[in-house]
């Protein structure tokens, strides 16, 4: 078995940004145990299988440094819940990084 | 019922073209046919979250000038076409069946959005999905589930039940879908229709609201092998805006899937896949499979069995893939720039609203895959979780290397069941994600495979459909071999539903 | 507990008596780059907020990363600069934390694989020795955008109301080029670490890569100090101290650090691993926010971009373009100009030395040069308040000035009101010299008929010259120079009146 705790579910759920209820956590915390469990498996591979991480086949694909339009002011704010002074308002922040 | 909503798209081309019928009479019909079938959300078919009849009766009158005036843009000018909701659109709202992102409208097009436009199709609006494309039914969408035209009270498949469901309805004749795990091709099988998975890297990703960026790939949903073909032309192809993007050329996918219609497949060589068979696996959908694998021996093609051992590691490796790479894409929708925004009220700080934002707007299933995603990343887990899945995923493509040395191709059931009751798995995680057991080593590996129409499931008269895998950049296989059947099989089914009940209740 | 001693720090002599500093520098350096590390937007500085901002550096849904090759170019000549391996194969990633101004709640960076690796630096000390700095890697990443945290004291973040964004800055190149520990520098500690990034400064600057701005934080430090017991080889718990915008706070950082740390340890209190901020106007740090928790992440292999795999010969070419180092140049200038220490402090001090040796580069003799820009060009410069690089002339027109001199069309004072019309903006200095007419007048009989005509106006001072007072000549050549607007070459001028009154 896996073992995804209630308080590891809580744990992931503050990393991810997530304000999940008490009784989501019950919900998430069986839930998530068991899919963990399962993809385990993969466990069984050897460690010296080199790993994949993207199936594509080219290299070094770059651009060349040359601007191109950015988008007009208005509608880069156009979605935004709040915009003030040509800027994203946002609520206060706390600190720096975390 | 009109008869236009009846046609594939090719032939929908060439009446247009030959000016028998104008873009704005199709597209017309194809409106109608929404309307009458596709509400009430609570009970139609409602593949569709957004229509657009006034944009597309637009595009459609350019069309038909534009034929007029012999600049007819592409083969398939004036056609009508859905779209996923998880495409970028101008002219209408992207909302990826998430609360989150309700109402917001992008400022760009997605590539393969610009690419429509440009051949001259016409989009009609926007298909229901599962949130952000993460399920297998439709009913993980925010705003309700899609139904499967051929009962109502079954799942069209998903993620892309939307784009499945208004092809197989008759709603459009064509629609674009994205395969992450198998979210085109597990809707085509179910409901009796098309579905094509490219190979990755061939149709450009821009502008498709990302779930998990190394196995997503956008593909054409249609009613025949040909029509899912001339899309994929106008679709397919290298762009700058996508670094993954491929340079080679597009395979010669309507070539083929034209050739393959001619009914030879002498010379083919077909590979079986074992693992994909056994328990698990409706009777009614191994029964409909035996009869194809016979179909394409009589076509001349060359069957034989092939083993994948490490495909039983594909369903493991791609739940802790898409979750980890989903958890750092959707990272993004946090209330700042766009979309959803609760709790600021002058008290919550930034990262509160964050926190509060991201509950209120996704649902149970994107919640459950981000914090799986979050853990498989996480120091303590990642060389267990998603190094070895990584690991797994070379172990696929080893499987599926061999067996291309042998087989031309490699077929499977798309899916172990038919379309299964709305409800049914709904809160059984683990046995939603078994939809996408035989589609979901494609994606791991990138190569090509689609999904045919492979006659009813003699248990409950339900679609089901054959998986035709091709190695990567060889897509023209697959649509040969499935355009062969296709012709073989002939008119067994009906292709469009009656939807007698839902009109009846008009 | 942990002890807390903010009062008296020790002195690095004092420091030193008990423990080995061990210091990590990590730089973040932005590129130069017409466009920022993903998208075609420009990488501008100053830009009216968000204006500078498309799909991807707002990290809207659907959009991707687009990598900018110049960037990764210059990745690789700063690896090179820096005695740097270059990977065969490296690759982006993802380092995931939500910040509100980093669009898409991740940075992309590069991990366990960066471009360049295993380098060093031989950095000049005021001594005239070198200390040689050890480069663990330098890897490429993006920038974030930036707040502004409104309500509150003056713009800081504690106790503002809300914060706005701009994003214009989001997404452009940055180098994260960080040393290995550098350890045994002793009490020379704080000075290791200034002269290691004003070399690191100078070689990037050489390079052309950045404009390595402290001020505008085109290059930003983040000091890493610790202290081991002497004797031991056991590193203490570090700190991180952030926000240093000077070489000047850079010293004044580590030594703060150094003397805070040992206060702490002494009293038998135990470092607390943080980051802290450095306060320029006091000279001290402070703790950043505690971190709940330790911070994880989750870097993995960036899914949208495809591996960078640099080949030998393209390598190869960036090598060979690589410019001498700074301090090799200096050493070579030196020699080739004649010139004293003192007289070469004084170039770099003034930060001309680039701007004569350009100037020599345009065709001007080195003392030519060197005597425009450390004179008459740094007075201007002083008078309008603006650095010797932001004044409004180039090497290559000091150059034409210098040459115009040499070739006799203008006289030295002419030439300062030719350069007093370039920083005008009237031009070229030829439009200059047109456009005022300040040409030497060199037409013999324009100049012999303004001879004639000051003669005729002082017939008495004539009749004096005739009778073999040649001193008395002054005042007619004074006569001439005025009528000419100063453009006569005066020493004509003495000989045709002496001529003419034979
Ligand atoms: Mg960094
Ligand atoms: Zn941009």
């Amino acid at each position: 078995m896996s073992d995804i705790t209630r308080d590891d579910v809580a744990h992931l759920a503050r990393l991810a940004r997530l304000a999940v209820s008490d009784a989501e956590l019950d919900v998430f915390s069986g839930q998530i145990d068991a899919i963990v469990d399962t993809v385990s498996k993969v466990g069984e591979i050897p460690d010296d299988v080199p790993p994949t991480a993207q199936v594509v086949p080219q290299t070094n694909v770059l651009r060349p440094d040359e601007t191109e339009p950015s988008l007009p002011r208005d509608v880069a704010l156009a979605g935004a819940p709040a915009a003030e002074e040509g800027r994203f308002r946002v609520p206060r922040i706390l600190g720096e990084e975390l | 019922m009109n008869e236009l909503i009846d046609l594939d798209a090719a032939e929908l081309a060439r009446r247009i073209h030959g000016r028998e019928v104008s873009s704005v009479e199709v597209t017309r019909a194809h409106l109608e046919r929404i309307d009458a079938v596709d509400g009430p959300a609570e009970s139609g078919v409602h593949a569709f979250l957004h229509v657009d009849a006034e944009g597309a009766l637009a595009a459609a009158e350019a069309a038909d000038r534009a034929i007029a005036d012999g600049t007819a843009a592409s083969a398939l000018a004036g056609v009508p076409i859905a779209l996923k909701d998880n495409l970028t659109t101008t002219d209408m709202p992207t909302t990826c069946a998430s609360r989150i992102l309700e109402g917001w409208r992008p400022p760009y097009d997605a590539t393969v959005v610009t690419r429509l436009r440009a051949a001259g199709l016409v989009p009609l609006g926007k298909t229901n999905l599962d949130e952000f494309a993460m399920g297998s039914s439709t009913e993980n969408s925010a705003f309700g589930p899609s139904r499967n035209p051929w009962d109502l009270t079954r799942i069209p498949g998903g993620s892309g039940g939307g784009s499945s469901s208004a092809v197989a309805a008759g709603e459009a004749p064509l629609a674009l879908g994205s395969d992450t795990g198998g979210s085109i091709r597990q809707p085509g099988a179910v409901t009796g229709t098309v579905g094509v998975k490219p190979t990755y890297g061939t149709v450009s990703r821009y502008g498709l609201v990302a779930f998990s960026s190394s196995l997503d790939q956008i593909g054409p949903c249609a009613r025949s092998v040909l029509d899912a073909a001339l899309l994929h032309e106008v679709i397919g192809g290298h762009d700058r805006n996508d670094q993954t993007s491929v340079s080679a050329p597009l395979p010669p996918v309507v070539e083929a899937a034209l050739a393959g219609a001619r009914g030879d497949l002498a010379g083919v060589r077909i590979g079986v896949v074992t693992e994909f068979s056994g328990e698990g696996y409706q009777p009614g959908v191994l029964a409909a499979f035996t009869d194809a694998v016979r179909a394409l021996g009589e076509l001349g093609a060359e069957v034989v069995e092939v083993s994948c051992p490490s495909f039983a590691y594909a369903l493991p490796a791609y739940y802790l893939i898409a979750p980890s790479e989903a958890s750092s894409n959707l990272a993004r929708f946090d209330a700042m720039r766009y979309g959803l925004r609760v709790g600021d009220d002058g008290e919550h700080a930034s990262d509160e609203v964050m926190s509060l934002t991201r509950e209120a707007g996704f649902g149970a299933e994107v919640k459950r895959r981000i914090m799986i995603g979050t853990h498989a990343l996480s120091a303590g887990s990642y060389d267990a979780l998603y190094g070895k899945a990584q690991k797994a995923r070379t172990l696929i493509v080893r499987d599926f290397t061999a067996a291309f040395e042998t087989c031309d191709v490699l077929i499977s059931p798309t899916t172990p069941t038919t379309a299964f009751p709305i409800g049914e798995r709904a809160d059984d995680p683990l046995a939603m994600y078994l939809a996408d057991l035989c589609t979901i080593p494609s994606n791991l590996a990138g190569n090509a495979a689609l999904s045919v129409p492979c006659g009813r499931s003699a248990d409950d008269g339900l679609p089901v459909g054959l998986q035709v895998m091709a190695p990567a950049l060889a897509d023209d296989r697959a649509y040969r071999v499935a355009a062969a059947y296709e012709a073989a099989q002939g008119a067994t089914t009906p292709r469009i539903p009656e939807l007698r009940a839902l009109e009846a209740s008009r | 507990m942990t002890a807390t001693v903010e009062s008296a720090p020790y002195t690095v002599e004092e420091v030193c008596e008990h423990f080995d500093p061990v210091m990590g520098l990590e730089v973040h350096v932005e590129l130069n780059t017409a466009t920022k590390m993903f998208c075609g937007c420009a990488n501008r500085f100053g830009a009216e907020p968000n204006t500078n901002v498309c799909p991807v550096c707002l990290g809207l849904p659907g959009s991707l990363p687009r990598v900018n090759g110049t960037a990764v170019e210059s990745a690789i000549k700063i690896g090179l600069a820096l005695n740097c391996q270059v990977r065969e194969r490296s690759g982006f990633a993802r380092k995931n934390y939500f910040y509100p101004d980093m669009p898409k709640n991740f940075q992309i960076s590069q991990y366990e694989d960066p471009i360049v690796f295993d380098g060093h630096l031989d950095v000049p000390l005021d001594d005239g020795s070198t200390w040689r700095v050890e480069i663990e890697r330098a890897h490429m990443e993006e920038d974030t955008g930036k707040s502004l945290h409104i309500g509150g004291a003056t713009g800081r973040i504690h106790g503002a109301d809300h914060s706005l964004l701009d994003y214009n800055r989001s997404g452009v190149p940055l180098i994260e080029i960080v040393t290995k520990p550098i350890i045994g520098a002793g009490v020379r500690a704080p000075e290791v670490a200034r002269a290691y990034v004003t070399a690191l400064r100078d070689v990037l600057r050489g390079l052309g890569v950045s404009d390595v701005r402290m001020d505008q934080g085109s290059m930003r430090c983040d000091a890493n100090v610790s202290l081991m017991p002497k004797g031991t080889s056991t590193f203490g718990t570090r700190t991180e101290t952030k926000n240093v915008n000077s070489l000047r706070s850079v010293e004044r950082a580590v030594r703060y650090e150094m003397g805070r740390h040992a206060g702490v340890l002494l009293s038998g209190g135990s470092i607390r691993q943080e980051t802290r901020h450095f306060d320029e106007q006091s000279g001290t740090t402070s703790p950043g926010r505690p971190k709940e928790t330790f911070a994880d992440y989750r870097f993995f292999p960036e899914p949208d971009l495809p591996p960078l795999e640099p080949s030998r010969d393209w390598v190869e070419t960036l090598r060979a373009g690589l410019p001498e180092r700074p301090w090799e140049r200096r050493a070579r200038i030196q020699t080739e100009w004649g010139l004293s220490d003192e007289e070469l402090r004084d170039l770099v001090n003034a930060d001309a030395l680039d701007l004569v040796a350009d100037t020599v580069d345009a065709g001007a003799p080195p003392e030519s040069a060197r005597s425009w820009w450390v004179s008459y060009l740094t007075q201007q410069a002083n008078a309008a308040g603006v650095t010797l690089p932001e004044l409004a002339i180039t090497p290559a027109q000091v150059a034409r000035v210098v040459a115009l001199v040499a070739e006799g069309t203008l006289t030295n004072k002419l030439a300062r009101q030719v350069v007093d019309g370039v920083l005008a903006g009237e031009g070229e200095p030829d439009d200059v010299v047109a456009g005022r007419g300040l040409a030497v007048v060199s037409d013999e009989s324009a100049l012999t008929a303004a001879v004639d005509e000051a003669l005729a106006a002082q017939p008495d001072i004539a009749e004096k010259i005739r009778a073999g007072k040649t001193k008395a000549a002054g005042a007619i050549v004074g006569a001439v120079m005025k009528a000419t607007r100063g453009q006569a070459d005066a020493a004509r001028v003495q000989e045709l009146v002496l001529e003419r009154c034979r």
